[in-house]
């Protein structure tokens, strides 16, 4: 079963790495479809023939980009990540502080959206077709539909505006308590748990209601096991491949993707900080964002299923 | 306090009264134009009460005061020659100072400087105040002013107003405390030129721009671009008292919404720049107000004189007479601009021409001169963008306009992202926007010369030229209005830049911060609130 595993996690290896040298040249690629480059959006309206020329002569962006490409990547080889070109910090600097936002974000959503998402689904399962199953089925439907600016926007309207009860705004970095901690980190988690629970919940659901149409827990019923054994001892171990798939899918959102959350209750993440990157054409910055949301993809999806492998006896073998 | 009396009375027209006074109105003066405006004479007494009460606070001291802007990037900075977004110039006049600086009226204090004096108005002589320090603890002299001035020339340095600087063909320090710069042709000008916010002055050498060791009323505790920036006050301040404020932080939310609910939920103390679809929200709770400054931005429709449809006579004068430019007013900038006539100087500068009327909103005039031009019925693209503030709105008026008389503009809507390299002053027919520039002959340098870098609308006249130059270096005011009068004429005509409004700048703050006053240089009393500003307990 070790060598099993091993054998998966070095092969996961040798295509992730592929993956990240494919992924850094699409995304090369893209940003140099986009219009105009560093230089120019940085002078803006003031962008003269002469001005740009200038500037970029100051700034070494005369060589072709496919050679600042490789340049890019061959640091990326020595663990040098470069300097952005919008305002010539080391990128480590500027991700730094605002990749541990990001995961400070995404570690305290997960807490609370993972055990809820999975209790909601297992009981619903459990109770297929009862009222309880039904009213929380239509109220996922109902939370999947409404956008996540419009969940963050009234819940500021409400909870900020209106009742005063939280900050509009959250500072990762102004947290000195845990209270404080609490009241600063409410509304984005209560946003993105929104957003990220309704798939797992739904999926945890699906998962277990296939296990418990199979033969072996009607055998469990008619030795008349409890309806939780029933479910948590025969039906679960069995359906965690595809729920921890889910819920990697979900906290692998969290990464990259929660821009809409921290724009609007301004909060310092990576997202953002990869969208202001796109928008100054900073290639170095936009690369190492995108390395480091795809390593983050590819690390979840391989605990996934890892997680999947040792649960399930007939894939280990 | 209420106004039972009056109605349809909003705290815009409390900030209208405001600028009025400031501007040196008596009270007969505005009581007289209550009276045309239809407001009693009491009523117009309780105004008039709230906003000399406004005007005449006493400042409190200490506090840590919050404000938000509406734009950051990673590529913000503390370079004063690079300052690009308003949240850089913001950061930037808390740390440094200027030479000399433009106060509510549009007049020229001294600020670094003691005097400036010249006779030619080719070489210019500053004299700089004794006693200053930078936060290093290090004395201003005539090096610093040099190395700052320097600077813009060198284009390796990528100054935004490198074109502007170029004028100065000598800046030399002539004793410690005195520089001379010598233009390369007269331009009485030199003073408001050196209040612009990239002519600030930095240390002699400095290089490192990751902190701001600068002569400013505040000195840098955080800088986080992108993100945000704490000031502490500097209390070896030049000016006597200082900053009112312990404290300032800085930082931006982009989405218009949440900045104004961040104001109303009591996190920050003031949103800049907000739209006009907040202004009821932040009108309708109590302890907050607006604060609005009308000071010259605006957005412009350009047709080139040089590409068709523009170089057919008749068409360039067809759209001005079709802009609706009360509807323009009233309906995309809901009553927050002034109609404008057409050429760049606003009604808030000395050398604005009040002769030279706005076009009236005339369809039937435009319609014949569509069909002397011949191009009636045709299909006339227009190249609008979110990139240049409400000109998708303006394009549609325009459009709607143009069915009316069966003119059809077919709006191409195009992505703010690379706007200004790839649209702006390229296409036939495209919209711009301008930021407030302090002098006419900036703006007429910049935007109307034969060669001026952001010649709109390729407008080329040798007269128009010869004036510039000439009112560039005459020193006599009225002489000078005179030139400028007329080439506000010119410009109204015969150039290709429809400029139908005036654009007001809204900033809604809580009522507890006080002091903020309308600046001609822009809004958050051009960038240099926090020197000026106090929180009321």
């Amino acid at each position: 079963m070790n060598m099993q595993i091993s054998r998966l996690v070095l092969g996961r290896l040798g295509v992730a790495f592929v993956t990240l040298l494919i992924v850094s040249f699409v995304v090369f690629a893209a940003t140099q479809m986009l219009p105009g480059d560093v230089v120019q959006i940085l002078l803006g309206q003031a962008a003269t023939p002469e001005a740009v020329a200038a500037l970029r002569e100051a700034m070494h962006l005369n060589d072709p980009a496919i050679l600042r490409y490789g340049h890019w990547l061959i640091g990326l080889a020595q663990g040098e990540l470069g300097n952005s070109y919008a305002n010539d910090m080391p990128v480590a600097d500027l991700i730094g502080g605002r990749l541990a936002n990001t995961l400070m974000l995404a570690a305290v959503t997960a807490a609370v959206a993972v055990p809820l998402a999975l209790f909601l689904g297992i009981t619903t399962a459990m109770y297929r077709g009862s009222v309880y199953d039904r009213i929380i089925t239509m109220g996922i439907v109902a939370v999947i539909s409404v956008p996540e600016f419009m969940i963050a926007t009234l819940a500021v309207l409400t909870f900020a505006v209106w009742l005063k009860w939280l900050p509009a705004l959250s500072f990762a970095n102004e947290v000195t308590s845990v209270t404080e901690m609490l009241r600063v980190f409410a509304m984005p988690v209560i946003t993105l748990c929104c957003v990220i629970s309704a798939q797992m919940i739904r999926m945890t659901r699906a998962a277990v209601i296939d296990a418990l149409k199979m033969p072996y827990v009607e055998m469990a019923l008619l030795k008349g096991a409890s309806r939780r054994r029933m479910v948590l001892r025969h039906a679960l171990p069995n359906a965690i491949g595809p729920i921890v798939n889910a819920v990697a899918l979900s906290l692998s959102y969290l990464l990259g993707g929660v821009i809409i959350v921290e724009t609007i209750f301004n909060y310092p993440g990576i997202a953002k900080l990869m969208v202001d990157a796109v928008s100054t054409r900073d290639l170095p910055l936009i690369q190492t964002c995108a390395m480091i949301f795809c390593l983050g993809y590819l690390l979840l999806i391989t605990l996934a299923d890892i997680i999947a492998i040792l649960s399930n006896p007939k894939l280990r073998k | 306090m209420t106004n039972k009396s009056v109605t349809n009375w909003t705290s815009r027209d409390d900030a209208m009264v405001e600028n009025a006074m400031r501007r040196g109105a008596t009270r007969r003066d505005l009581l007289r134009m209550f009276m045309a405006g239809g407001v009693s004479l009491a009523a117009g007494g309780t105004i008039l009460g709230r906003a000399s009460a406004a005007l005449a606070a006493t400042p409190v001291r200490g506090g840590h005061f919050k404000a938000a802007g509406w734009s950051a990037s990673t590529a913000d900075t503390l370079d004063p020659a690079k300052a690009s977004l308003s949240t850089d110039y913001v950061r930037c006049c808390s740390v440094y100072n200027r030479l000399t600086f433009l106060d509510e009226t549009g007049t020229v204090n001294m600020e670094l400087a003691d005097s400036i004096d010249t006779s030619d108005a080719k070489v210019w002589t500053i004299k700089l105040k004794s006693g200053v320090t930078f936060h290093n603890g290090k004395s201003l002299t005539a090096a610093d002013v040099v190395y700052s001035l320097n600077r813009h020339l060198d284009e390796n340095i990528g100054s935004k107003v490198n074109s502007i600087a170029k004028q100065m063909v000598e800046i030399k320090a002539v004793d410690p405390l005195t520089v001379q710069i010598t233009l390369v042709a007269a331009n009485a000008d030199l003073p408001t030129i050196l209040s612009m916010h990239h002519f600030m002055i930095i240390a002699e050498g400095t290089t490192d721009f990751s902190t701001a060791n600068g002569t400013g009323a505040f000195k840098v505790e955080v800088f986080e671009p992108g993100v945000k920036s704490i000031m502490v006050r500097n209390e070896n301040y030049f000016k006597s008292g200082g900053a009112h404020l312990d404290s300032f932080e800085y930082f931006a939310i982009s989405d218009d919404s949440a900045r104004v609910n961040a104001l109303l939920s009591g996190d920050i103390h003031l949103a800049a720049s907000i739209k006009p679809q907040s202004i009821r929200l932040v009108e309708s709770q109590s302890g907050f107000d607006l604060s609005t400054t009308t000071s010259g931005n605006y957005t412009n429709l350009n047709m080139r004189l040089d590409m068709s449809p523009g170089d057919k006579a008749g068409f360039i004068e067809g759209v001005k007479c079709l802009l609706n430019r009360e509807l323009i007013q009233k309906s995309v900038a809901r009553g927050l601009a002034e109609i404008a006539n057409d050429q760049p100087i606003s009604p808030m500068s000395p050398y604005y021409n009040a002769e030279l009327k706005p076009r009236a909103y005339d369809p039937e005039k435009a319609k014949s001169l569509f069909e002397k031009a011949g191009l009636l019925g045709q299909s006339i693209p227009v190249v609008a963008s979110e990139a240049a503030t409400s000109s998708i709105e303006m394009a549609t008026l325009l459009q709607q306009s143009g069915a009316e008389i069966g003119m059809k503009f077919d709006i191409q809507r195009v992505p703010s992202d690379g706007y200004w390299s790839n649209y702006w002053l390229v296409a036939p027919i495209h919209f711009g926007n301008i930021n407030p520039r302090p002098t006419p002959d900036i703006l007429f340098s910049l935007l109307y010369d034969t060669n001026a870098p952001w010649n709109e609308s390729q407008y080329k006249s040798k007269k128009f030229d010869s004036m510039l130059v000439e009112a560039r270096g005459e020193l006599d005011f009225a002489k000078r209005k005179t030139i400028y009068d007329e080439m506000q004429v010119m410009v109204s005509n015969e150039a290709g830049t429809a400029i139908p409004v005036f654009l007001s700048n809204v900033d809604a703050k809580s009522s507890k911060l006080q002091g903020l006053k309308a600046n001609p240089l822009g809004g958050q009393m051009g960038y240099a609130m926090a020197e000026y500003v106090w929180l009321e307990a």
